[in-house]
């Protein structure tokens, strides 16, 4: 079962061992992401710590 | 081709030809026959490229003591490769040139952008011009290839996947880079003074830079386009940082910039689409690129507008020069594309 990252729409596979909560990251743009739900398989961005990159 | 290629540097003291000595040193396929200085004449190599002391025997000859070999490196200033052409022509049946001198196919784009007619004008088209990512089966058995300039690279390989997917306004590309003092090769005069460039974020070419003629090649294909580019110096000595705003000529998100980059790129060795929401490096830096010959490439959508802004990084002795020629050779001779070029980086550096 695959789904897409919901921010660069790469393919991301689901694994057998993984569970609801889990956080993975996204191979092509490094957003650490949430599983939602396995059946279906959807992700979410997981929540982020904000930097004051505005500085 | 035979199992070992003698190979030759014309040119090799200056800071590409040292790049290249290291590179092809750890070539499974290659022996260096000889690499040419007039200044370091009978100079051994370690004593002008102190990281490769130890690492060869090889001392520099003078260009007209070189003997025949199965491919050349040319390293000499813009201008001396097709001023020698016959010479060339007699020494290797394959050639790399990392000059300017036969970059550009287009006689008047030439003469528009290097402000004189070409010597030779009718060999202009016949070097593959040198950028793999674009040129690749071109180059497979090849004997000419034209390295492409340091900052067109970086500005190409950015804009590349945009302007062949034709999604972005051709007459309005504005480009930064900053640079490095080691595009200024290793020669020194008052600019280079340390007190002159230390510290300095000096704007050498805001408009006129000859690499722009690349761009317009290479990005236009046939079209009418203009880049709009300029060129600052910084403290530093490896990289070029280039930033391009481009406009998008159709309501394109990131999601599908995201795919445009992928299909072009996905597959590609030596470049990384770099664009993350956390962390330090989240768009491409130069800095951790030093001695690799990779292309970094990150890119953001404006949400008030159309532009995109466009993110590369290179080093550019690197993926600007040395590295760029490494891949070529290796096409032109039938080794691996990514032989002897799997170094990543360090961090930190």
């Amino acid at each position: 079962m695959k789904a897409d990252c919901p921010v660069c729409g790469a393919t991301i596979s689901r694994q057998i061992d993984m569970v609801v909560g889990e956080l993975l990251e996204c191979t092509d743009c490094g957003t650490e992401l949430e599983v939602l739900s396995l059946t279906p398989f959807v992700l979410a961005e997981a929540p982020q710590e904000e930097e004051d990159w505005g500085e | 081709m035979p199992s070992e290629v003698r190979v030759s540097i014309a040119g090799a003291s200056g800071y590409t030809g040292g790049e290249l000595i290291r590179l092809l040193l750890a070539h499974p396929g290659v022996r260096i026959q000889q690499v040419s200085s007039q200044r370091f004449a009978g100079k051994s190599v370690g004593k002008v490229h102190p990281n490769l002391r130890k690492g060869t025997d090889l001392s520099f000859s003078p260009l007209e003591e070189m003997q025949p070999c199965d491919a050349l490196f040319l390293c000499l200033p813009h201008g001396e490769s097709s001023k020698r052409k016959d010479w060339v022509d007699g020494i290797a049946p394959r050639v790399v040139d990392l000059s300017a001198d036969f970059r550009l196919a287009d006689a008047a784009l030439y003469e528009r952008w290097y402000g004189k007619p070409h010597p030779h004008p009718e060999l202009l088209g016949s070097y593959v011009y040198g950028i793999p990512e674009l040129h690749r089966e071109e180059m497979r058995g090849a004997m000419r290839v034209s390295s492409a300039g340091c900052n067109a690279t970086a500005t190409i390989l950015g804009l590349h996947p945009l302007y062949a997917a034709d999604v972005v306004e051709l007459d309005r590309t504005v480009v930064e880079v900053k640079v490095g003092s080691s595009e200024g090769g290793n020669e020194s005069g008052p600019a280079t003074h340390h007190p002159e460039r230390s510290g300095c974020v000096r704007s050498f070419a805001p408009t006129g830079h000859r690499h722009t003629a690349e761009m317009i090649q290479e990005l236009g294909r046939g079209r009418e386009i203009a880049i709009h580019f300029s060129a600052t110096s910084i403290d530093m000595v490896r990289g070029v940082l280039a930033t391009s705003h481009v406009f998008l000529k159709q309501d394109l998100d990131e999601k599908a910039i995201w795919k445009i980059y992928r299909e072009a790129y996905g597959g590609e060795p030596f470049i990384r689409i770099v664009k993350e929401r956390d962390g330090n490096y989240r768009f491409p830096e130069p800095k951790i690129l030093a001695g690799t010959n990779l292309c970094d490439v990150g890119f953001q959508r404006d949400p008030a507008s159309n532009r995109l802004v466009v993110v590369s990084a290179i080093d550019n002795l690197m993926k600007g020069a040395a590295g760029q020629a490494v891949p070529a050779f290796n096409l032109m001779c039938g080794f691996e594309e990514t032989t002897a070029l799997g170094f990543l980086g360090l961090h930190p550096i």
